[in-house]
């Protein structure tokens, strides 16, 4: 997959994914997608184009365990988000919805770069840039629920966990 | 950051296990090490009303049709509730049905925060595990429960399965010791915490608190802790369960406690020690919780709500430290205080004790035991460049329904002086 980067800081917060107020409302995701970042940056779903990357800094999606959060981004036309880190139950929600997140040093990715993302590789190409970025290996059960589609196609097709194989 | 099965500790290096180890393998049937990945049964599951309606949508979507263990799990309506909008209503509806139709336990508008639901309906035990559709779930681990916040689809596939896949922490071990002075609470001790490990300096790990400060606490006291280890990023917050956990299981659970200890050479990843003894109230200021400073840092600062409820801080030795600051005295007329009892047998006791005529006196007004004002989608939400304070757990810009507003989180008894003031107010001076 190819798009734009969309670049933010550190400790990004799933109140400022998709804030309280909005999300308790409805479980229309595509109504939720309107409002995604807004706390934070008001304009960026109007400059946000199907496809494009959200890139940050560490510990990504912390605090709540809104699934929202994922859903929105997703929702909102987000390819995958690329992090430093991610905090715990975000990045469990965001594979669990089918959106990639990868871990690697975002430190030269700058906003409005052009990137490249290779999900079975586990590497973040700048284009822009020239660079290659390697990821952080995904645990193999995440990586089934990603390449399924998500964990509610995991479950349809299987029931249960299953660790076969594992790392 | 993720990787399964890292041998962090050096290889085939025969350690002890620390209490996350312990309980994980236990609900996994095999020993486990740090940074393997298990899969592990659950003693109880919960979901809320912000997270609930997403669950049972993905248990339809997954085909679901029963519950492996619909016995071991609760839904709470409590972070919108009573439903102050018509479509909120067709989400609890959604989750009546869904209790109903697969003999779930539902606590309804008015039975309090889930988290102290749980607790005061005796479903969490020391050695269980359990798991929350709520990032405040490792509140539990004062019980000596690996407690963890999950979101709606793991909670839903963990409703079909009975399971849940994890990776084991590694653990960060912090022993508080000393005695708080007068005026100076648990929760004073919790923002401490936070501002030194910092909101992601715990991401992934499990912390085990103790000391010689724990120890001494109450158990209500120990949950203010623990509630707040999701705020540097931990997977859980653990203790260990001693006879005042013991005494508030009993006649609320026929349920086996098993309490789980680290062995002595359990592997640490980190160790923390903080002294209390002369700790001075904190607050954390806007908008993270990590931005923690001493009260006289902010004193002063004009304030225009106050809160006291939440998870957090909702309950009865909560209220009691509220009442004892307002007692014979008024709530400044700039200020709304709003207090929110964490559950019905919460409030039931604070106004047996006659806590809530003291509040009321005062000029505070009770709502609703729930989650109030903390989430910003009712009752409550602050003005544009109005200050708040808070017991709460989270001061994000936004948090409570209006990005343009601050909010500051502190103890009890701070917030009660400080509504007094209608400024952030050293609650010491009020304090005998």
């Amino acid at each position: 997959m190819k798009g734009k980067a969309h670049r933010f800081g550190d400790d990004l917060n799933t109140d400022y994914i998709i804030a309280g107020r909005y999300k308790f409302k409805t479980l229309d995701m595509d109504e939720l997608a309107c409002h995604v970042m807004e706390d934070l940056d008001p304009d960026f779903c109007n400059r946000l184009e199907k496809g494009d990357f959200v890139v940050a800094g560490r510990n990504f999606g912390c605090g709540s365990s809104r699934e929202q959060a994922p859903l929105a981004l997703k929702h909102a036309g987000v390819a995958a988000v690329i992090a430093d880190s991610f905090a715990r139950i975000y990045f469990r929600n965001s594979i669990n919805n089918g959106l990639p997140a990868l871990v690697c040093d975002t430190s030269e990715i700058e906003d409005g770069d052009d990137l490249e993302l290779d999900l079975e590789k586990g590497v973040v190409t700048n284009l822009s840039r020239g660079q290659e970025i390697g990821c952080d290996p995904m645990p193999k059960v995440m990586l089934d629920i990603l390449k399924e589609g998500g964990l509610v196609e995991y479950m349809k097709n299987h029931r249960a966990f299953s660790l076969e194989g594992k790392r | 950051m993720v990787s399964g099965g890292n041998d962090v500790y050096g290889k085939g290096k025969r350690v002890g296990k620390t209490i996350s180890e312990k309980i994980l393998g236990s609900h996994a049937g095999t020993e486990v090490s740090a940074g393997e990945i298990v899969v592990a049964e659950l003693d109880y599951m919960m979901a809320q009303d912000g997270t609930a309606p997403i669950s049972v949508r993905a248990f339809e979507g997954m085909g679901g049709d029963s519950l492996r263990h619909p016995e071991r799990v609760s839904f709470c309506i409590d972070h919108n509730a009573p439903s102050p909008s018509w479509s909120v209503s067709q989400l609890h509806s959604m989750m009546r049905d869904f209790t109903r139709t697969y003999g779930v336990e539902l606590n309804d508008v008015g039975e309090g925060v889930c988290h102290q639901v749980m607790l005061d309906r005796g479903h969490v035990v020391p050695g269980s595990l359990v798991i929350g559709a709520d990032s405040h779930t490792c509140t539990y681990g004062a019980l000596n429960s690996f407690a963890t916040g999950v979101g709606s689809t793991d909670l839903a596939a963990a409703m079909l399965s009975g399971s849940l896949w994890f990776r084991v922490p590694e653990t960060m071990k912090v022993t508080i010791s000393g005695k708080p002075g007068k005026g100076v609470f648990a929760k004073d001790v919790a923002l401490l915490m936070v501002g030194r490990i910092t909101a992601d300096g715990a991401t992934y790990r499990a912390l085990e608190i103790g000391g010689g400060a724990i120890s001494e606490m109450e158990l209500e006291e120990r949950l203010t802790i623990t509630n707040m280890a999701v705020e540097v990023g931990a997977k859980a917050g653990l203790m260990e369960a001693d006879e005042k956990v013991m005494a508030f299981l009993k006649g609320r659970t026929i349920a086996k406690a098993e309490p789980v200890t680290a062995d002595a050479d359990a592997p640490y990843i980190d160790e923390l020690e903080f002294d209390v003894e002369k700790l001075i109230p904190q607050v954390a200021k806007p908008h993270r919780v990590d931005n923690v400073c001493a009260v006289e840092e902010v004193e002063g600062t004009t304030v225009a709500e106050g809160l006291v409820g939440t998870c957090t801080n909702g309950r009865l030795s909560d209220l009691r430290a509220v009442a004892e600051v307002l007692k014979g005295k008024k709530v400044d007329p700039g200020v709304r205080l709003i207090v929110a009892p964490a559950s019905r047998e919460v409030m039931l006791a604070a106004l047996r004790e006659g806590l809530i005529e003291v509040l009321i006196e005062a000029g505070g007004l009770v709502m609703c035991p729930g989650c109030a004002s903390c989430v910003g989608t009712h009752q409550g939400v602050p003005g544009d460049g109005e200050n708040v304070i808070s017991t709460a757990n989270r001061n994000f810009k936004g948090r409570m329904g209006n990005p343009e507003a601050s909010i500051y989180l502190a103890s009890p008894a701070t917030v009660a002086a400080s509504c007094i003031e209608g400024k952030i107010t050293d609650p010491r001076r009020y304090v005998s």
